[in-house]
């Protein structure tokens, strides 16, 4: 399998009359984008495109999902399949990345489980979406009293929606950069690199439900038996995310094109080990599913012959469980783990951090400790609704002060403590 | 200019006597008495010692409240810049007063403060999540290695200059997780610690997996007749509007409400507040989390004798242990208190 990513580097956005790519600055036709999102009637009619630079004084809250503009311009599939795009399999063929930039989908909140972006000041220190130019969707239901499944789809599509646009537009234009991706099939790959142990990444989705879900191909991911999967169908936009509830640690769409794990994991393969494959998980709420996921996909891994995993978790509290089966499940069929999870140790850092444990996970790397307190300063321009900080997970009421500041824990922070491990916070014990 | 600091020693260490001379009440001397002379070589020009407090050992022990009130007292006017107490090497209650006078110092004038003992000491276990306490050998013999390291640490903190981790600076593991940032994204140091562990290389946890305390479920409820149980809930079931506020996650509170009158959860009425899971399906009918309904038939047919009147309920989600661990505390009492013979807890 082979897969290029072909880059063009967005370093500015304005709105113009054209939607495009030239010297570095992405022009959108704000009409053009708002009517393409305005054709869903879920949504309503107060529909708003607005963007945001790094360094602005600008704060963006609620968000929903993050999303990294692609569109394939060569291969079977299109980006996002199943989801915005026909089911076809991606993953190899030529694909186009507006690296630097990203769309967020904002507006009236789903639920109070969604996060804050600040592109300037302390904040942005700990999103990783200070540092992308962003294209934030304002979006509101076309009936308050709508269901909120049916609301947070409409949400999570039009992002898509306005990702793959903003690429397509660009598909004219030549790469600044490619970067070639190769994985190799399992017959192949079992026979390659003799001497270097044989490992996987297992690749654990939350599902539980609104504002928790994932979809693999557009499936559900709560309805899947764990799977197998190459690390290029990531990398071509096969997950995406519906999950945003304490935001902190919740893997957008972005993330997932942008697999850290992955990247790394690439990078050492054929020289520390051999990377056969992705096992994709998931995180059920019942025991049931739990003990099933987890002895299926430790299995896969066995059936693969592989000597060691490395499991991410998404989430906390409830997932702990998922992830120590898995921890645990694997290490008993003899397969190393190394564990890549983030931590609720209270706001003074003395609680237990996980609510699950075992001995077998020796080998844990944390993305730092979520409910530490952060002042945010208020910000010129808010896109969005700052009152949202007294109610969404991670705030309390009075959140929100007169002069807008808000102070919130961390875990309201999009993307601050990414259990992918896509920012450098971690924690230590003192 | 150097840095105030008052000191905490025993009445042995004054010089006034051994167990006979325990009950010292609590004095201040202006300057340095006993081990503070090493305290003072270790400061060099950067701090000195400008009063030290005494307290005989038992005096402290027996009257807590009093002795720590008074001892801040007499601390007040020197103004202090910092704290130091011992070292108490492996003497127990010793050890225990400099942790109770240095926890108090450091919540009620806000300033460093930093203690020694042997790591067996009592006084360790109790006062390590509120201060730094330097690891010190268990006899007064190892004074010489105690000092240094207590006046170096004292003096990193009063500099306010970031902390190595506590085999670095000498300090007794407080397990306290505090966040920085590394050079490396955390994905980075996850394939690195993977490869490591896959060689057989030696690499360290960025995190210890957690030792709980495993509570025993009570034996079932042989009398469900006569049985008055109450319900309590982490599952966030909230009057619609939450008028506590109580949090999406990480919960600071927990809410009391009276249900006399109330047969069934409607979602006119009832709500939840927990940010964790979702709640399309709490929110449409809240017994689903918390059976009112269902214990209200119960209490009609005489399985149960009575559902208790009033319900509690907190949000589980991302919530401390130790907050947990309060709220459950506090609502136990309330429930026994009100003569509640057995209790449902729901998650979810």
């Amino acid at each position: 399998m082979r897969l290029e990513l072909h880059r063009l580097f967005v370093k500015d956005l304005k709105f113009g009359d054209k939607t495009g790519f030239a010297n570095g600055t992405l022009t959108i036709n704000k009409k053009e984008l708002l009517n393409l999102i305005s054709e869903d009637p879920l949504l309503g009619k107060n529909l708003d495109v607005d963007l945001a630079i790094p360094g602005d004084s600008t704060r963006i809250m609620p968000v929903k999902d993050v999303i990294e503009p692609r569109w394939k311009i060569e291969g079977k599939g299109q980006v996002f399949p199943g989801t915005l795009s026909d089911v076809e399999t991606v993953g190899e063929g030529k694909t186009l990345v507006l690296t630097g930039a990203a769309v967020l989908t904002t507006g009236t909140l789903v639920r109070f489980q969604e996060g804050i972006i600040d592109m300037s000041g302390p904040g942005a220190d700990y999103t990783p979406y200070s540092k992308t130019c962003n294209i934030a969707l304002v979006l509101e239901p076309a009936d308050p009293e709508m269901d909120k499944h049916d609301y947070e789809k409409a949400c999570r599509i039009a992002g898509l929606k306005a990702a793959a646009y903003l690429a397509q537009c660009c598909a004219e234009v030549p790469a600044e950069k490619v970067d070639v991706f190769e994985h190799a099939n399992i017959r192949e790959a079992m026979g390659a690199h003799p001497g270097l142990p044989k490992v996987g990444y297992l690749y654990m989705l939350q599902t539980q439900g609104l504002l928790h879900d994932t979809y693999l191909y557009g499936v559900d991911v709560k309805q899947i038996l764990p799977t197998i999967l190459s690390p290029l169908e990531v990398m071509d936009g096969a997950i995406v995310s519906g999950n945003c509830v304490s935001a902190c640690d919740k893997n957008s769409s972005y993330v997932h094109l942008n697999n850290p794990i992955i990247a790394n994991m690439m990078k050492r393969h054929g020289q520390d080990f051999n990377f056969v494959t992705c096992i994709i998980t998931n995180e059920n709420v019942t025991l049931a599913d739990k003990r099933r996921s987890s002895s299926y996909a430790t299995k896969l891994a066995a059936m693969l012959g592989l000597d060691g995993v490395i499991i991410s978790e998404e989430g906390f509290g409830n997932p702990d469980a998922d992830l120590v089966m898995n921890c645990q499940k694997a290490e008993k069929q003899g397969i190393k783990t190394a564990l890549l999870t983030d931590e609720y140790a209270g706001q003074d850092g003395a609680s237990q951090s996980l609510a699950d444990s075992c001995v077998e996970g020796d080998a844990c790397v944390t993305a730092g400790n979520a409910n530490e307190v952060i002042h945010l300063p208020p910000m010129e321009k808010v896109i969005g609704y700052p009152e949202e900080a007294n109610v969404i997970a991670g705030g309390w009421e009075g959140s929100l002060a007169e002069d807008g500041s808000i102070t919130v824990e961390l875990q309201a922070i999009t993307g601050a403590t990414s259990e992918l491990g896509y920012t450098k916070l971690g924690a230590y014990t003192i | 200019m150097a840095f105030r600091v008052v000191h905490y020693i025993n009445q042995f260490y004054a010089g006034i006597g051994g167990e006979e001379k325990a009950d010292h009440q609590p004095e201040i001397r202006e300057g340095v008495v006993g081990p503070g002379a090493a305290f003072k070589g270790a400061f060099k020009a950067d701090a000195e010692i400008v009063a030290t407090v005494i307290c005989g050992d038992s005096y402290f022990a027996s009257n807590l409240e009093e002795a720590t009130a008074k001892i801040i007292d007499l601390i007040k006017p020197f103004k202090p810049d910092a704290f130091v107490a011992g070292p108490a090497f492996n003497a127990g209650r010793y050890g225990t007063a400099c942790g109770a006078i240095c926890e108090a110092v450091s919540k009620q004038l806000g300033i460093p403060v930093v203690s020694g003992m042997y790591p067996e000491n009592p006084g360790v276990d109790m006062f390590k999540k509120s201060h730094y306490i330097i690891e010190t050998p268990d006899s007064a013999a190892g004074m010489r290695k105690a000092v240094p390291a207590m006046a170096a640490l004292l003096m990193k903190l009063l500099k306010k200059e970031p902390l190595g981790k506590p085999e670095e600076e000498g300090y007794i593991e407080r397990g306290i997780r505090k966040n920085k940032f590394y050079d490396k994204l955390a994905a980075e140091r996850c394939v690195d610690m993977f490869v490591a562990k896959l060689k057989g290389l030696p690499f360290e946890t960025e995190y210890k997996m957690p030792v709980f305390d495993r509570v025993l479920p009570q034996p079932a409820v042989k009398d469900m007749k006569n049985a008055v149980i109450a319900i309590v809930t982490s599952g966030g079931i909230v009057p619609k509007g939450n008028p506590d506020r109580i949090e999406a996650s990480s919960a600071s509170k927990y809410g009391e409400y009276d249900i006399t009158g109330v047969d069934d959860l409607s979602s006119d009425g009832y709500r939840t507040a927990h940010g964790g899971y979702d709640a399309t399906y709490a929110d449409e009918d809240s017994d689903r989390v918390i059976p009112v309904d269902v214990l209200r038939d119960m209490e009609k047919e005489g399985v149960i004798k009575k559902l208790h009147n009033k319900f509690y309920s907190t949000v589980g989600n991302g919530t401390a242990v130790a907050s947990s661990a309060r709220f459950g505390a506090e609502i136990a009492d309330k429930l026994v208190a009100d003569g509640v013979t057995a209790v449902i807890l729901t998650s979810t």
